[in-house]
């Protein structure tokens, strides 16, 4: 994996501190092509990793990179699903509706199916088939590690769901020869969760920063499960949402040097050159 | 170690278990889910033992308390047979569809010496615990009008009607569902109204339910206060909720993530000056063990792990204080129906 990842908060209207901030954000992003125009200057700033939640505009953007051709190189970390379409069509449609809204044919013949009951195979099919539904929009993209997204990891870790993991990771290696990565806000609970059922030196993709924002167990439990056990980490938001100033942030997350990678998001061409050097800098210091 | 039983495997429920499960002084007992793909799921990949109704679950595995998840019209049932059954209760909210039912249960809760909760999760929010804490300390002085308001995208086209939460009588709609998000806000910040002065329910997309409820409350206390929800607004990504309070020496303004403070000339207050103060999440918050959605859902299932613990029967979000909430609920119901 690469040191440097760029994310994709900020085009989606994503900020944990301020709702107005992602607003005029979702404003600003509204077309692809300033999408586009930011990766571009990421791309120039060095950064070959773009980490993306599976909006509905990342097959745009995926498209229009593509038609391009000048992004040599340059991969994609796919984050799936996105949680809150899910969540609201649950809202309104109950579960069994939003599956059936969202999942390809041959799900409703598993659902008649499955109205008796739920065998581990069913539900490891239907995983399977959300997955593919997700990864539609990186058909023609190449995506070496697959994530899943935070709500769904840390569900499936408090349900005790766990083989499911091992199910994802071996789905998306034999249908997409990637690597299965985890977003988590329990990074220490579920290290030992993943090795467990079977998943080795487990890519898990956290919070991770100097006042310990959303690092539950605390900064001294993720230390400790960075030394003893197998995970591969990415940090990110070592500068949680802006609460820390970024030289003081960035230093303090390269004295860790357990951890593999840095994922960060910004819009303006300064930050991106600003945050890529600053990482640079103290990850060789 | 608290035994803990979940009724209802739905949107909250679902998440409940999963919260529930992660604490580590529950052990969870069972789950009642009709819908038997969840339910066999769960138990296939969990064994979790699955039983039939809530009254099963109570007789057959005698937990010491129980999460109500289920469609808002059945809580007064499930609720009251667990009280009468000596189990504590977390219910999701609302806590019933009538104050009548509510203050009931909230009474046999109390007189068991049971603890009792109601998932209104705004309260365990640090920016919003701060907000309380300032307005009760008198920092912007007198008050004279508190606004709340939450806006989201669950219904954003006509049709539909899947789930309970698009029928009235199983206790859908914007009101029960946002609407008392924001009105035990405005409670847990300013106390309850002593009269809802006007409210508005209206239909934007759906046929059997409100997508949006508007009112204006009189409070004892000679203040005003206005309450705008509205659960068809696609421009916000998910449920979004702010609540402000004016007074005479400033106004705080806050949602889930920030929290604005302005203070007038010689109005300073504690660490806050003169002016604009803005104080973040980051700081506002207390860490939780394990996160799902939210530090604030893990927080609440602390704190009634906690009341269960000691059978305190009047923890935060007790059922009286969702009383007050209900209480509210239906008198915005009443306005509305006088008005037309």
């Amino acid at each position: 994996m690469d040191r440097i990842m760029f994310g994709d908060n900020q085009f989606f209207g994503v900020n944990h501190m301020s709702e107005e901030k992602a607003r005029a954000q979702a404003v600003r992003f509204k077309e692809t092509s300033s999408i586009v125009k930011v990766l571009r200057d990421a791309y120039e700033a060095g950064i070959r990793t773009f980490m993306c939640t599976t909006h509905d505009q990342i097959g745009d953007v995926v498209d229009e990179i593509e038609r391009r051709g000048d992004f040599d190189g340059f991969v994609y970390y796919p984050g799936m699903p996105y949680a809150h379409k899910y969540a609201n069509a649950v809202s309104e449609l109950g579960v069994m509706e939003t599956v059936k809204q969202y999942a390809p044919g041959g799900m409703m013949e598993m659902l008649v199916k499955g109205a008796r009951s739920a065998m581990r195979k069913d539900v490891e099919q239907l995983m399977s088939m959300l997955v593919d539904a997700e990864m539609k929009r990186f058909a023609k993209a190449d995506t070496p590690v697959i994530f899943l997204q935070n709500v769904i990891t840390d569900l499936l870790l408090g349900l005790k769901m766990h083989d499911l993991f091992k199910d994802f990771a071996d789905h998306v290696k034999s249908h997409y020869g990637a690597e299965a990565g985890f977003f988590s806000m329990n990074m220490p609970m579920l290290v030992p969760v993943l090795e467990k059922v079977g998943i080795e030196r487990p890519i898990v993709c956290c919070n991770y920063n100097k006042i310990g924002f959303r690092m539950s167990g605390g900064i001294e439990a993720y230390d400790h499960a960075l030394e003893t056990t197998s995970v591969r980490c990415v940090a990110m938001s070592v500068l949680a949402s802006g609460a820390i100033p970024p030289e003081e942030a960035i230093r303090w997350i390269c004295e860790r040097p357990r951890i593999e990678s840095i994922v960060f998001g910004a819009s303006s061409r300064g930050n991106i050159q600003q945050t890529v050097s600053l990482i640079n800098q103290y990850t060789q210091a | 170690m608290a035994r803990i039983g979940i009724i209802g495997v739905g949107k909250m429920g679902l998440s409940h278990l999963a919260i529930f499960g992660a604490h580590p002084d529950v052990e969870i007992v069972g789950i009642v889910e009709p819908q038997s793909f969840v339910a066999s799921a769960v138990k296939s990949q969990t064994g979790i033992e699955t039983y039939k109704n809530h009254e099963r679950l109570i007789d057959e595995t005698r937990p010491d308390a129980i999460v109500v998840a289920t469609p808002s019209v059945t809580h007064v049932e499930v609720a009251s047979y667990a009280l009468e059954h000596d189990v504590q209760v977390f219910v999701e909210k609302p806590l019933t569809l009538s104050s009548a039912d509510s203050w009931r249960l909230s009474q046999l809760a109390v007189s068991r010496g049971l603890a009792n909760q109601v998932g209104y999760h705004n309260r365990f929010i640090g920016t919003f615990q701060e907000v309380a804490r300032l307005v009760q300390a008198g920092a912007v002085g007198q008050v004279y009008h508190v606004d709340g308001k939450a806006s989201g995208p669950v219904v954003t086209k006509p049709k539909t009607g899947f789930t309970w939460r698009s029928k009235k009588s199983e206790g859908g709609g914007c009101l029960h569902d946002y609407a008392s998000h924001v009105v035990d806000l405005m409670n847990f910040v300013v106390g309850p109204p002593k009269s809802v002065v006007g409210a508005r329910l209206h239909n934007i997309y759906s046929k059997d339910v409100e997508d949006a409820v508007y009112a204006l409350f009189d409070y004892a206390g000679g203040f005003s206060g206005q309450l705008e929800t509205n659960w068809s607004d696609e421009t916000h990504r998910k449920m979004s909720t702010t609540i402000a309070v004016y007074g005479s020496h400033g106004k705080i303004l806050a949602d889930r993530q920030e929290l604005q403070v302005f203070l007038k000339k010689g109005a300073s207050f504690e660490q806050y000056p003169e002016g604009w103060t803005t104080r973040y999440i980051t700081d506002l918050q207390a860490p939780v063990s394990y996160y799902l959605r939210g530090e604030e859902y893990s927080a609440q299932v602390d704190a009634f792990v906690e009341a269960v613990d000691k059978r305190n029967p009047h923890p935060q979000n007790s059922f009286e204080s969702a009383y007050a909430t209900d209480w509210t609920i239906d008198r915005i119901i009443e306005r509305d129906k006088a008005g037309r």
